[in-house]
Formats: C-alpha cells, sequence, structure tokens
C-alpha cells in the first residue's frame, strides 16, 4: 500500500488531518510528522524522515505539505533517505489531499494513481 | 588559513550571537515573515552547543556536518534546511582536511552558497540571505586574490555582507513568507541576510582573535 506522510509546521494540524483521514480509511498508512519534537511550531527533517520509514511498505511514499519549510524539510528527508521505495512530494491542499490519497491508497492503488488523484485534489470544487 | 580550534571557535561565537540577537532577528521577522527568525536560529544552536562535545574530536568536515544535521532538525523554520544544508555542504567541501587553506576556505563558502541556492530554489536580489552572503563571499575572493590576509578579507566580506543587509531594505520580497506581502516588504530589512552577516562578524572575529 502507498503510504502517506502530513508535514505540517504544527503537530496538531498533521495530526488532525490523519485523524479526518482514518475515519474514511480505517487501514490507511499514514504518518502525522507535523511540529518539532517538543511540539512547537516548525518542520523537523528528523520527524519527516521517521514518518517515510514507518510508513513505506514497498509501494512508494507520497508527502503532503503545508508551506515554506515543510517543503525543504521534505526535501531533505528525502535525500538523506537511504534505499526504500520512491518518495514523492506533492503540491495539493494538506487536509482534502491526506483524505483523498489515503482512500485513494487504502483501495490498493498504484503509485502513480495515488499521485494522480492527489493532483487533481487541487481544482476540487468544494461547492 | 583556518585551524579545527578555529572552525569550532566560530561555532561558538556564532551561537553567542545567535543567543544574543535572538530578539532583535525575530522583531525583523514578525515585521515581514512569521516572527520566529532569532526564536529559531538561537533554539537551533543552542542544541548544536549541547551536542559540540559529541563531535568536537572529529575532523572539520564531520564537525560541519554534524551542525548542518543538528540544525535541519531542531531550527524549525526555513533556515533550518537552508544553514543545515550550507553546513553539510562546507564539511563535504573540506572532507579529509586537517587544516583549510584560504583556498579551501573559500571552497567551502562557495559550496555553502550552492547550497543555499539550490535548496531555497533563489537567486541573488529577492530579499534573502543571499543578499550578504553572496557579495561577503565575492568580497572574500577578491581580498584573497589582492593578496590580502584572511583576516583582512574577513573584515571586507563583513563589510560586504552589511551592505547587502541594507540593500535588502529597498527590494521586494519575492522568496518566503515575506513574499506574501509584496511591496510592504519594502524599508525592512531581510532576517535571514542579517543572520547570515553575522556569521561572517563571527569569522572575522575568530580569524582577528587568531591573528591570520
Amino acid at each position: 500500500m502507498v503510504g502517506i506522510v502530513v508535514v505540517s509546521h504544527s503537530q496538531k494540524i498533521a495530526e488532525g488531518a490523519v485523524e479526518l483521514a482514518k475515519q474514511m480509511a480505517a487501514e490507511a498508512r499514514i504518518a502525522a510528522a507535523g511540529g518539532m519534537e517538543d511540539g512547537s511550531i516548525g518542520t523537523d527533517v528528523s520527524k519527516i524522515l521517521a514518518g517515510i520509514e514507518a510508513v513505506d511498505q514497498g509501494d512508494g511514499v507520497v508527502i503532503l505539505v503545508d508551506l515554506g519549510s515543510a517543503v525543504m524539510s521534505s526535501e531533505m528527508a528525502i535525500e538523506m533517505r537511504e534505499g526504500g521505495s520512491q518518495v514523492k512530494i506533492i503540491d495539493t491542499p494538506i487536509v482534502e489531499g491526506t483524505i483523498f490519497g489515503s482512500v485513494e491508497a487504502s483501495i490498493g492503488s498504484s503509485f502513480d494513481e495515488v499521485v494522480e488523484v492527489l493532483a487533481s485534489a487541487k481544482a476540487y470544487k468544494k461547492f | 588559513m583556518a585551524t579545527k580550534a578555529e572552525v569550532l571557535d566560530f561555532i561558538r561565537v556564532y551561537a553567542d550571537k545567535m543567543a544574543e540577537h535572538r530578539q532583535e532577528l525575530t522583531d525583523f521577522d514578525q515585521a515581514i515573515g512569521d516572527g520566529d527568525h532569532g526564536i529559531n536560529m538561537s533554539r537551533g544552536f543552542k542544541a548544536v552547543m549541547e551536542k559540540l562535545p559529541t563531535f568536537e574530536e572529529k575532523n572539520i568536515d564531520d564537525i560541519l556536518k554534524a551542525v548542518g544535521m543538528t540544525l535541519v532538525s531542531t531550527v524549525g523554520g526555513a533556515s533550518g534546511p537552508l544553514y543545515g544544508t550550507a553546513f553539510m555542504k562546507a564539511g563535504a567541501a573540506v572532507k579529509g582536511k586537517v587544516e583549510l587553506s584560504d583556498q579551501d576556505v573559500i571552497l567551502a563558502f562557495e559550496e555553502a552558497v550552492g547550497g543555499i541556492q539550490f535548496r531555497g530554489k533563489a537567486v541573488q536580489g529577492e530579499k534573502t540571505i543571499l543578499d550578504s552572503m553572496i557579495p561577503a563571499i565575492n568580497a572574500i575572493k577578491t581580498s584573497i586574490t589582492a593578496g590580502k590576509s584572511m583576516t583582512d578579507a574577513l573584515v571586507d566580506a563583513e563589510a560586504a555582507a552589511w551592505d547587502g543587509v541594507e540593500y535588502t531594505k529597498t527590494i521586494i520580497a519575492t522568496k518566503g513568507r515575506a513574499s506574501y506581502l509584496g511591496e510592504r516588504s519594502i524599508g525592512h530589512q531581510d532576517p535571514g541576510a542579517t543572520s547570515m552577516a553575522y556569521a561572517f562578524q563571527a569569522a572575522k572575529e575568530v580569524a582577528l582573535k587568531a591573528g591570520n
């Protein structure tokens, strides 16, 4: 199953997005990598790296980010990683993306299919 | 030239400066960003100082890499990956060196700035760290080529860095949080360019003390 890592400056946002997604896709492999080790606001390369390792089952991992250093820290985590399956950062709304991606991944879709669904989440109309 | 003791001294002096200027950097960032630059940098370098005893016996390249690794996991904001990459790239550039020649120092700075450009996908003139760092490195190269000592070159570098900081007051931010403000960012100095200028100030002070 494709893994998902949610990277936000806020631990609560990352955990909240995961909580919402789990409601629809309880079996999805999702890791919340929000905030710093002490829970303060920020992004932490080690935490993201641990998140990738935790959800990687060999089918690829997608990373959803909020903004700014979330992107740079995620890039660094990918560069520092040794081995493992493919990892990609996706430019998509973090909450909606986590939900759509988790549902898609949980039905056994391929890495490319999950990436496509996440990319389309950016254009999703709410009303 | 720079010895390992001077590299360690630079890290300590710079860490002190980040603690000393914590509020000032945060105030600059509050004006045009998310108001955490001083808090983040001082937190990162506090962690570096705490971990320093575990790696200060290592080679210069491993010391610089360890500083970078610590920063990326403790700073929290964009300056973590940016300064972290800079230290890691500088370390990789001087692999196996027990002592740094002037050319090694220049190479380390060039690799560091290359790392920041790669990581931040920025160029000079976008109101970032680069606006003090690039002029400072150019000043070092010009001064060393002209036959000056590294200490004198670092004096020139610090001056160029502060000129760069002044220049950031005149331009619009197009990278980072400050870019959301557009023209309202004019008139404010960039916090990242400022914290980088303190790095050259720290390097200069260490060189002056060592008398190179």
